[in-house]
C-alpha cells in the first residue's frame, strides 16, 4: 500500500520553543490515523504543516508525493481540512457553504450545487439544507464543517478535534460519518477522547512536548506500555520523562 | 476568477445579511440628512444645506464600510473559517479582491442612495451629481483598505472600537460635514486638512457645485491615502496569511 503521508523530520519552533521536533511519521492510503497528545504536545501544529497552513521551520513532509515546503498549492488542492473550531460561513445557508468550497476547489456553479446536494444527503443535513449555518446546532455545525472539508472529495482529510465539546449523541452521530469514509480517504484526526481512538482508528500516535514518542494499534501501543487500559496506555506515553529532556 | 467570484459572493451575502450593516450604512445617514435638513427648514441662516451637506454624509456613510469589512475578516479569523480558506487553495490574490471588490458596487450604491433622498429632499439634480458620485469613489477604497488593514490586525471587538467609534466620529469630526472649519480654524483646520477626509467632502462639494478645477487638488490628497492604506493592507494580510497565527 502506498504512503499517502510521510513526515521527514519536520520539526517547527515558535523562537526558542520547540513545538514539533524532528517527526517521521507515515500514514498509508486510506488509513485513519489517530494523533494524540495533552494540550500543547503538538498536534495541532503538525496538523498545520501537514495541511499547509503553516511552513515547518526544517524537514519536509510528502503528500501523496507533493512536497509541503515545495508545492504546497498542489498539496492544498488534495486535501481537506476540518478546524478545531467549527468553521462555518455564519449567514450562509448550509447549502451555500457546501457550494462555496466546492466552488473554491474549482467546482462549476453546476457541479457545486450537484455534490452540495449529494454531500447534504450523505451527512443527513436535509432537514436544515437551507438553514443559515448560525442556527444550527453545535453537533449540526461540527457536521457541516466535515462536510465543507468533504466537498471536494479530498485524497487526505485533516480533523482536528471533530468531536469537541460535542454531546454523546452528536459525538457517536459524527463517529458513524467518519467510519463511513474509512478506507476511501487517508484521515489523520486529533482527539483528546480515547474512545474515539479506539472506536475509529488504523493506528494511532502520541505526541509528548513535540515528540512523537510511540506509534501502533491500540493493542500494540497497550502491549508496549505493558498497561492494562488503553488510557493507562496513553498516560504512560503522554507523561514520559525522555521526550520532555 | 471563478473562486475569487464564489468567496466575493460569499462576502456579498455575509454583509448584505447583517440588518446592522443595512441599519448604519443605509439607514443612519439617511436618517441624518433628514434631521440636518429638517433644522436647516427652521433655522434663518445656511448652516445645513443640501449641496453643501450631501456630499459629506456621502463620506461619512463610506466610513461604515470600514466597519463592515474589517468585522467581516476579524470573525472570519476569530471562528477558523480563514483558516479553513488558508488551506484551501486560494491564493491572496483571491482573498484581497475577494474582500475588497464587493464593497465598490456596494458603496456605489450607498453614495447614490444617499443623493437620492437628497433630491427627495429638493436637491436639484444635475450631472455634477453623477460626478460628485465618480469622486467619492477614491474615498470608498480609502474606507474599503482600512477595513483590511484592521481586520486583518484586530480582533472583532476592537475593530467595534477602532472603526464602529474612533474612525466614524474622526472622519465625522474632522471633515468638515457639520461645521465649517474655516470657523474653528488653527491647529484644528491644519490637521484635518492633513487628514483626508476633509478632502474627501471638499471635492465632492466642487463637483456638485460644478467648481471643476478645485476637484483634483483635493482629490489626488484622498487618492494618495487610499493608495497607501490598500498598499499596507495587502502587505499586512499577505503577512498574516504566512505567519503561524492567522
Amino acid at each position: 500500500m502506498k504512503n499517502a503521508i510521510e513526515a521527514l523530520k519536520l520539526t517547527k519552533r515558535f523562537g526558542t520553543k520547540v513545538a514539533v521536533r524532528d517527526l517521521a511519521l507515515t500514514v498509508a492510503e486510506g488509513e485513519l490515523f489517530a494523533l494524540l497528545g495533552v494540550n500543547g504536545a503538538g498536534k495541532t501544529t503538525t496538523i498545520k504543516m501537514l495541511s499547509g497552513l503553516s511552513l515547518p521551520t526544517s524537514g519536509d513532509a510528502l503528500l501523496l508525493g507533493d512536497s509541503i515546503v515545495k508545492e504546497p498549492q498542489k498539496v492544498k488542492a488534495n486535501n481537506g481540512v476540518s478546524p478545531q473550531e467549527t468553521a462555518v460561513a455564519r449567514n450562509l445557508s448550509v447549502l451555500e457553504n457546501l457550494e462555496l468550497m466546492a466552488r473554491i476547489y474549482g467546482a462549476n456553479k453546476a457541479d457545486a450545487r450537484a455534490n452540495a446536494q449529494t454531500m447534504i444527503e450523505r451527512l443527513s443535513l436535509e432537514s436544515v439544507t437551507n438553514s443559515k449555518a448560525k442556527t444550527l446546532s453545535g453537533g449540526m455545525q461540527r457536521r457541516l464543517s466535515i462536510g465543507m472539508a468533504l466537498i471536494s472529495e479530498p485524497k487526505i482529510l485533516f480533523l482536528d478535534e471533530p468531536t469537541l465539546g460535542l454531546d454523546v449523541l452528536a459525538r457517536r452521530e459524527l463517529w458513524g460519518v467518519v467510519k463511513k469514509l474509512k478506507g476511501k480517504v487517508t484521515i489523520l484526526l486529533t482527539t483528546h477522547y480515547l474512545e474515539e481512538v479506539e472506536a475509529l482508528s488504523d493506528r494511532a500516535g502520541v505526541m509528548n512536548n513535540g515528540v512523537l514518542v510511540a506509534v501502533g494499534t491500540v493493542e500494540e501501543l497497550m502491549e508496549q506500555t505493558g498497561a492494562g487500559t488503553f488510557e493507562d496506555a496513553f498516560v504512560a506515553l503522554a507523561t514520559r520523562q525522555e521526550a520532555i529532556a | 476568477m471563478n473562486r475569487t467570484y464564489a468567496f466575493s459572493q460569499r462576502n456579498v451575502k455575509e454583509l448584505l445579511r447583517d440588518p446592522l450593516n443595512l441599519a448604519f450604512g443605509l439607514g443612519f445617514p439617511i436618517v441624518l440628512l433628514l434631521l440636518l435638513t429638517a433644522i436647516q427648514a427652521n433655522i434663518p441662516v445656511a448652516l445645513f444645506e443640501l449641496d453643501y451637506l450631501t456630499p459629506g454624509i456621502a463620506v461619512f456613510g463610506l466610513s461604515f464600510l470600514s466597519l463592515f469589512s474589517a468585522t467581516l475578516i476579524s470573525k472570519d479569523r476569530m471562528t477558523s473559517f480563514l483558516m479553513r480558506l488558508f488551506a484551501s487553495p486560494l491564493g491572496a490574490q483571491d482573498f484581497i479582491l475577494g474582500y475588497t471588490l464587493p464593497l465598490i458596487p456596494m458603496a456605489l450604491g450607498q453614495t447614490v442612495l444617499c443623493y437620492a433622498c437628497a433630491a427627495a429632499l429638493g436637491m436639484q439634480m444635475t450631472l455634477n451629481v453623477l460626478l460628485a458620485v465618480l469622486v467619492s469613489l477614491p474615498a470608498a477604497l480609502l474606507f474599503i483598505g482600512i477595513g483590511l488593514l484592521c481586520g486583518s490586525v484586530f480582533n472583532d471587538k476592537q475593530v467595534g472600537g477602532i472603526c464602529g467609534a474612533l474612525l466614524t466620529n474622526l472622519s465625522a469630526w474632522l471633515s468638515g460635514t457639520w461645521f465649517d472649519l474655516d470657523l474653528v480654524g488653527g491647529a484644528f483646520k491644519k490637521i484635518a486638512y492633513m487628514l483626508p477626509f476633509a478632502h474627501a467632502v471638499d471635492a465632492g462639494r466642487a463637483a456638485v457645485a460644478g467648481d471643476y478645477a478645485k476637484i483634483m487638488p483635493h482629490l489626488w490628497v484622498v487618492i494618495g491615502y487610499a493608495a497607501a492604506v490598500l498598499i499596507v493592507a495587502v502587505v499586512v494580510f499577505r503577512r498574516k496569511m504566512h505567519r503561524d497565527n492567522v
